[in-house]
């Protein structure tokens, strides 16, 4: 299992290091249309072929595989942040402000998250950028993913408030703000660390099935939801076409396997 | 008996709120989006000024989230759901017509991908052999790393049973937790004594297990809904199914503020209902009354 978790990350870092590097190779652009290329098959110019619109399946796919590695954990830390913030006040104050958090959560969690991405999502400007998109879309992976956690976190929090050392802590003088701060979220980081893990492949998941339905970044910004269009038509099944979610795949399955079993059943 | 009804009244009361409450919460959300007041119909280049002023002005009138809340109320209270916007027909009967497909969707993916889970979660926990459960636990987890969204193409372009993609989302979702309890039950002392003294496999499975999983199983059962629901909603649009998930994604394509209101209530309610029944069921179970 140790080695399964160190060849997990070992392969996710070189894929964001070979996107990265890709990005700063000279004369690598995602979105260059060689139209005299369009749909070609894979040659040593382009080891993926080309779309449609001749554009080099390979550079887009490097550069969509980097702006899933960086902006899915990024969501990822923003919703377990807000999650920590909301179950730990919940958990540890407890009374109104519990029985409110609850039922916002049930709310949510009451509502297929794919539904409310695409009811939300949908609401953008006609006009608004890709890049706007795009990041309105992690950005709302991040607002709607924190329910589930923060649920989790409350219950850490609520068991770390029975314990004898926060009565210790309490008998001996400390309480409000700083005994949350320096006993309770101290305590709660292995549940935090497992749920923010747990959210990325949830995030990159998401997006993926986002894109599909063209609810993703705009064009020309390649994610892999986008890229994984192309399966859509039948015509262009080729097997260089599934690259992409040989990507999405191994990336999820590296980010499941990188926590270790206790923790993620935590 | 008095009391029982008074504990129905309350749940029902607390349904009602969480229901009332998604409903507004919906309206609210699409309401103070950006892109509240453009709508697809003015980039028509056919249109004229009027025509495009007319469509602008339709759409201001929804601008008043209050007024528009009581206009609405007061017409679900008289049993109209209102009309869409961008279909241009009663929300009922769009719903009457597209609910059963859905629910043709979510039953087969429930049912079969219960059924699939159990039948590899007994032997993943059951078997000695490494082989059976690394196989079982390498394609869940395959499954499990594919987008919702390309198993429903991928299927769809195979020519395979499109109705019948739910229970390939489900499975291995319900496979990773029925895995997880089984093994934990089979843990138990008093189970490890039965199989110690020689119990048969499905006595001891159906005796002692399963009873003892009940209420974490039930409440499952209750998840697997919405589950069921979320994966519906791009296999029904991918795949060219007339049901609520493609009604859904064509409703937030056209901004239509009735019809996502109307649906973010009814599956609030959906949820909501199956998370009751599911929660007295894991009651009843864990006071061995089922």
């Amino acid at each position: 299992m140790k080695l399964l978790r160190r060849l997990s990350i070992t392969l996710l870092c070189l894929m964001f290091a070979i996107a990265l590097a890709a990005d700063l190779a000279p004369g690598a652009s995602y979105s260059r249309q060689f139209r005299e290329f369009a749909n070609a098959p894979p040659s040593a110019r382009f080891p993926l072929g080309t779309d449609d619109l001749g554009r080099d399946r390979l550079m887009r796919l490097l550069h969509a595989t980097g702006i899933s590695l960086l902006l899915a954990p990024s969501a990822a830390l923003a919703s377990t942040l807000f999650a920590a913030l909301a179950g730990g006040l919940a958990g540890y104050f407890g009374g109104w402000c519990d029985r409110l958090l609850v039922r916002i959560v049930d709310l949510m969690l009451s509502l297929p998250w794919l539904f409310l991405l695409l009811a939300v999502r949908a609401l953008l400007p006609l006009n608004a950028s890709p890049l706007t998109s795009l990041v309105v879309t992690y950005g709302l992976l991040a607002a709607l993913g924190w329910a589930s956690p923060a649920r989790v976190v409350r219950a850490g929090a609520r068991q770390l408030r029975e314990s004898e050392f926060i009565f210790q802590a309490r008998a001996c003088g400390s309480g409000g703000i700083r005994l949350l701060w320096r006993q309770i979220v101290p305590n709660l980081r292995p549940v935090l660390l497992a749920q923010f893990l747990t959210s990325i492949p949830i995030f990159i998941l998401a997006e993926a099935n986002l894109g599909m339905l063209g609810l993703s970044a705009g064009e020309p910004y390649p994610t892999w939801g986008n890229l994984l269009q192309e399966l859509q038509n039948p015509s262009s099944l080729r097997l260089e076409v599934f690259a992409t979610l040989t990507a999405v795949a191994l990336s999820v399955c590296c980010f499941k396997l990188i926590f270790p079993m206790e923790v993620s059943r935590i | 008996m008095k009391n029982w009804f008074t504990k129905l009244l309350g749940q029902l009361g607390v349904l009602a709120a969480t229901v009332l409450v998604g409903g507004i919460l919906a309206g609210a959300l699409v309401r103070v989006s950006p892109g509240f007041g453009t709508d697809e119909r003015e980039l028509d280049a056919r249109l004229d000024e009027a025509s495009r002023a007319s469509i602008r002005a339709a759409r201001m009138a929804d601008r008043d989230l209050f007024r528009f809340y009581v206009r609405y109320f007061g017409s679900v209270l008289r049993g109209d759901l209102g009309m869409s916007e961008a279909f241009h027909c009663p929300i009922g009967q769009l719903i009457r017509y597209r609910a059963p497909v859905t629910a043709v969707v979510m039953a087969t993916g429930i049912v079969g991908g219960w059924a699939l889970a159990f039948a590899a979660a007994i032997p993943a926990v059951l078997c000695r052999q490494r082989f059976c459960a690394g196989s079982i636990g390498l394609l869940t987890g395959i499954l499990i790393c594919v987008p919702s969204a390309v198993l429903a193409i991928l299927v769809f372009n195979l020519g395979g049973p499109i109705r019948g993609i739910v229970v390939l989302v489900i499975f291995p979702r319900v496979f990773d937790y029925l895995r997880n309890l089984l093994r934990d039950a089979y843990s138990q002392p008093h189970i490890l004594t039965a199989r110690a003294k020689g119990l048969g496999t499905w006595r001891i499975l159906f005796r002692h297990v399963l009873p003892a999983a009940a209420p974490q199983l039930f409440a499952l059962a209750g998840v697997s809904a919405a589950m069921a629901f979320g994966a519906a909603i791009p296999i029904e649009t991918l795949c060219d199914l007339p049901g609520i998930g493609q009604l859904a994604w064509k409703a937030a394509l056209a901004r239509d503020l009735p019809v996502l209101v109307v649906l973010t209530a009814l599956i609030t309610l959906l949820t909501q209902v199956c998370n009751s029944v599911s929660d007295w069921a894991g009651r009843k179970g864990e006071a061995g009354r089922i």
